[in-house]
């Protein structure tokens, strides 16, 4: 059974389909990205997983359940975690706490018992801030837990937004573009950082990606979408040769040179 | 000096007199003359007066860094001296066309431009002689303030800091009369204090001493001090700290016994902003949701005791004081979560109309005759009776003098003080923040926003009942008008000047905005300016507060803290390791 099921998703803005009749599935532990040109309707399509917006159409299922009529929050506590396309952190606060928001949904903790801090209390805020320290050592933040996020570098932001999201110890993971921005250095060691977490943790990652060399790097299968739908999916190989995705990137003109080159060839 | 040093001179010195000039025209520097800060020397109204030429000096004088210290003297006098000129037309108008002030009736005119006003002006030698003596004077306090700017640092604040404390001392002298006279007896206190303000030897010896302390602290003093704490055995240190606290718990214990029953009525009206502070502060400075009508909730604390204790007409329940507090405290809370609901989905300034308008629908409904037969509309709730409490001996004590009350207030503060800082330091803490930070990844990352919203509300609300409640039984009656949006207004007020979301910020704030006013009771009438002067000065010079919290510190101040902390920072965030490519690369893009 697939980790994310999404069966004929449509959603509208207004007389805008952003994203059409879209079928999608991530199977377990697997690498998925989904590509296509700016406005293609990526990013709604996480905020629709996510349920920061409402489908029109079609149904959502995360592990056989139904993720639509669900708020964000409880979304989150299905297994369920993201990062975004601009770094979202919480700028004010400092690394440790990010990662402690992102534990929220592994928290029990009440307010009244931590007005007495109780056994309980003490106990999970101790056990917390020891995972914490061993996420932060695990995206390569040693040492940093204390810097205000806004003031580490944006290679250690981009790092701790993907330890954030590690933190409620999610399913499936979204990554809106986690290489944007990166020198290619960065770009190889975050491309090896994703294997890891599929590898090591069992977490299945669906990643919007523009860097191709990552795309078709670690990647199991990739879905193209244009204008809001689907025009091709498969394995990296299938996709790269697909016209219908060079017509789409480069426009109709290159998509036939390409194909003459590739006929020639 | 060129021309456009002269320039910026003439500029600070004009804006400067003409707010002396203006602080004279709407009657602030005559109402103030009334009380002295040294005997015969100086009084509030002339230190409003003369604090111009001293900004302009000091300004004037450090206005161009590379000005020499003769040029920075002579910059500083000039200052002064043009500082003195929008005064002088004041006096001059005031003195050929008195008329001014009864201007079409009255209506418009300048009215508080009095002979008196002029008489003090001109220290009362007469307009020619006193106008040029004022220039003269104004001219000397320049040239004072540009001498104390160009002394070395060391040296300065020293000085800087002595004139300060010694001002603000010498404007409490009525609190320290009360504190002091235990020790000083009547005879001692009349040696060093007239009936306002403080005699010119003992302010001289004062200024001193604070000077030298200052001066010792700076220097040896302090790292003297630190090394000593640090080099002690950790046990030691742990004994100095729990004999400082206990000290103070002592000092805050017998504080009423000390001040008397006037001061401490003072120190209650402040407790209980600081009550209302610790809970806006949950909902303004820990949740970031900014509530206008936060005065409501204080009301419906009242409200219910009186309503719930009253002896007179309006009282049917007739409960015990300690009977209706917890229900006065859950009628907020219970309204807090009212005005939660509806406007969960707003933001900032949305926010801040709702409950803005929420303020005021409690207190025209306090006001309608709708509800009159019941909370007794614009007459309010009377004969609210004093709290009884078990007292030794078996004889219930009740709570009537301000000392006593005191207690119940200081009780009220440590409990909401102490939720506030477990809250803040708990999970809760890191919810409410991460919320004012950004709400959609806070709710992403699990954070159930509704729940944690309306605890703020909720909580905030609570404290604000409570402190409503002992305002009932404080004064014995309650009437809606003393509920109005400025209550609202000098919380918030309270809270940005001691520092959002610090918690012993709302007791400087409280001190600052609640306390000073009710001791300088002149000031009354020029409150609300005050407040408006006061709180831009804050947010040009110390936007943070005067206490702040550790993390706004760090947010307003970014340039210092990442001055402070290069490494994390002021890198490009596109590269990270940059510097050996352009070394290398360099060289190619020479050599083509």
């Amino acid at each position: 059974m697939p980790v994310l099921d999404a069966r004929n998703v449509t959603k509208r803005f207004g007389g805008l389909t952003a994203v059409s009749d879209f079928s999608f599935a991530v199977p377990e532990a697997s690498i998925v990205s989904i590509i296509g040109p700016n406005g293609a309707g990526k990013t709604t399509f996480f905020n629709c997983v996510t349920g920061f917006y409402e489908i029109d159409e079609g149904e959502i299922f995360f592990d056989g359940v139904p993720v639509i009529g669900r708020s964000p929050d409880q979304i989150a506590h299905l297994g369920i975690s993201r990062t975004y396309q601009n770094i979202r952190l919480f700028p004010e606060m400092t690394a440790v706490e990010n990662i402690l928001v992102g534990m929220e949904p592994r928290l029990s903790s009440g307010w009244i018992a931590s007005v007495f801090r109780t056994a309980r209390v003490r106990e999970e805020e101790e056990r917390a801030l020891e995972e914490a320290a061993e996420l932060l050592r695990f995206v390569g933040l040693v040492d940093k837990g204390n810097n205000l996020a806004r003031n580490l570098p944006y290679g250690d932001q981009r790092r701790l937004e993907i330890g954030r999201a590690l933190a409620s110890k999610p399913k499936l993971l979204l990554l809106d573009e986690p290489t944007a921005g990166m020198n290619p250095r960065e770009t190889a060691e975050t491309t090896a950082f994703i294997r890891v977490l599929r590898d090591e943790l069992g977490i299945a990652i669906l990643m919007i990606e523009h860097d191709m060399r990552v795309v078709m790097n670690i990647s199991e299968r990739v879905t193209v979408l244009d204008y809001g739908q689907k025009i091709a999916e498969g394995t990296p190989v299938e996709v790269q040769n697909n016209p219908r995705v060079i017509e789409a990137y480069l426009g109709r003109g290159a998509a036939a040179q390409t194909g003459m080159e590739t006929v020639a060839e | 000096m060129t021309q456009e040093d002269f320039r910026d001179i003439l500029r600070i010195a004009l804006l400067s007199g003409l707010v002396a000039a203006s602080a004279s025209a709407i009657g602030m520097v005559r109402a103030f003359d009334e009380r002295d800060l040294i005997v015969g020397v100086l009084s509030v109204g002339q230190l409003l007066l003369f604090s111009a030429p001293a900004v302009a000096g000091y300004v004037a004088a450090g206005e161009h860094e590379t000005i020499e210290r003769a040029s920075a003297l002579v910059s500083g006098l000039l200052a002064g001296v043009l500082t003195s000129v929008p005064v002088l037309i004041l006096i001059l108008i005031g003195t050929v066309f008195p008329s001014i002030r009864d201007f079409s009736g009255g209506e418009y005119g300048l009215i508080n431009v009095t002979p008196a006003l002029i008489e003090i002006l001109t220290f009362e030698q007469g307009v020619l002689t006193g106008s040029l003596l004022l220039a003269a004077v104004m001219g000397a306090v320049g040239l004072i303030s540009a001498l104390v700017y160009i002394l070395p640092r060391t040296l300065g604040r020293p000085i800087i800091m002595a004139v300060l404390w010694t001002l603000s001392l010498t404007l409490l002298s009525e609190v320290l009369q009360e504190i002091l006279r235990s020790i000083f007896g009547v005879a001692g206190l009349r040696a060093i204090f007239g009936t306002a303000g403080m005699r010119p030897l003992p302010a001289l010896v004062l200024f001193v001493v604070i000077a030298l302390v200052y001066l010792w602290w700076q220097g040896p003093g302090r790292d003297q001090l630190q090394e000593r704490l640090h080099t002690a055995h950790p046990l030691q240190q742990r004994r100095v700290r729990l004999i400082a606290f206990i000290v103070l718990f002592v000092l805050v214990l017998l504080a009423p016994l000390i001040l008397g029953r006037r001061l401490s009525d003072v120190v209650n009206s402040v407790g209980l902003f600081v009550l209302m502070g610790l809970g806006l502060n949950i909902v303004v400075g820990f949740a970031g949701l900014l509530d206008l009508g936060y005065v409501a909730f204080f009301a419906i604390g009242a409200y219910s005791v009186g309503i719930l204790t009253s002896a007179g007409p309006l009282g049917i329940f007739n409960l015990s004081f300690w009977a209706a507090l917890p229900i006065a405290i859950l009628a907020a809370t219970l309204a807090g979560v009212l005005l939660g609901t509806p406007v969960l989905r707003m933001r900032g300034d949305y926010l801040a109309i709702v409950t803005l308008g929420f303020g005021e629908i409690i207190r025209v409904l306090a006001t309608s005759d709708l509800l009159k037969p019941y909370i007794g509309g614009g007459q309010g709730i009377l004969q609210i009776p004093r709290p009884f409490v078990a007292a030794p001996g078996a004889v219930e004590l009740q709570i009537i003098q301000p000392q006593q009350f005191y207690y119940l207030i200081l009780a009220g503060i440590l409990l909401a003080a102490f939720v506030s800082w477990r809250l803040r330091d708990a999970r809760l803490g890191r919810q409410w923040m991460a919320m004012r930070e950004d709400e959609d990844v806070a709710e992403a990352m699990g954070i159930h926003l509704v729940k944690t919203k309306l605890l703020a509300f909720a909580i905030g609300a609570a404290f604000s009942g409570l402190a409503g409640a002992i305002q009932a039984a404080r004064i014995g009656s309650i009437f809606p008008h003393s509920f109005s949006l400025l209550i609202s207004i000098n919380v918030l007020s309270l809270i940005i000047v001691g520092g959002i979301g610090s918690l012993p910020g709302v007791l400087v704030g409280a001190l600052f905005l609640v306390g000073l006013p009710e001791l300088l009771r002149e000031f009354e009438s020029y409150r609300l300016l005050m407040y408006g002067a006061l709180l831009i000065a804050m947010m040009v010079a110390k936007p943070e507060g005067l206490w702040p919290s550790p993390v706004r510190r760090r947010e307003l101040h970014k340039d210092e803290y990442e001055d402070a902390f290069p490494s994390d920072v002021a890198e490009n965030p596109f590269t990270d390791e940059p510097m050996a490519e352009q070394v290398v690369e360099s060289p190619n893009t020479a050599t083509k």
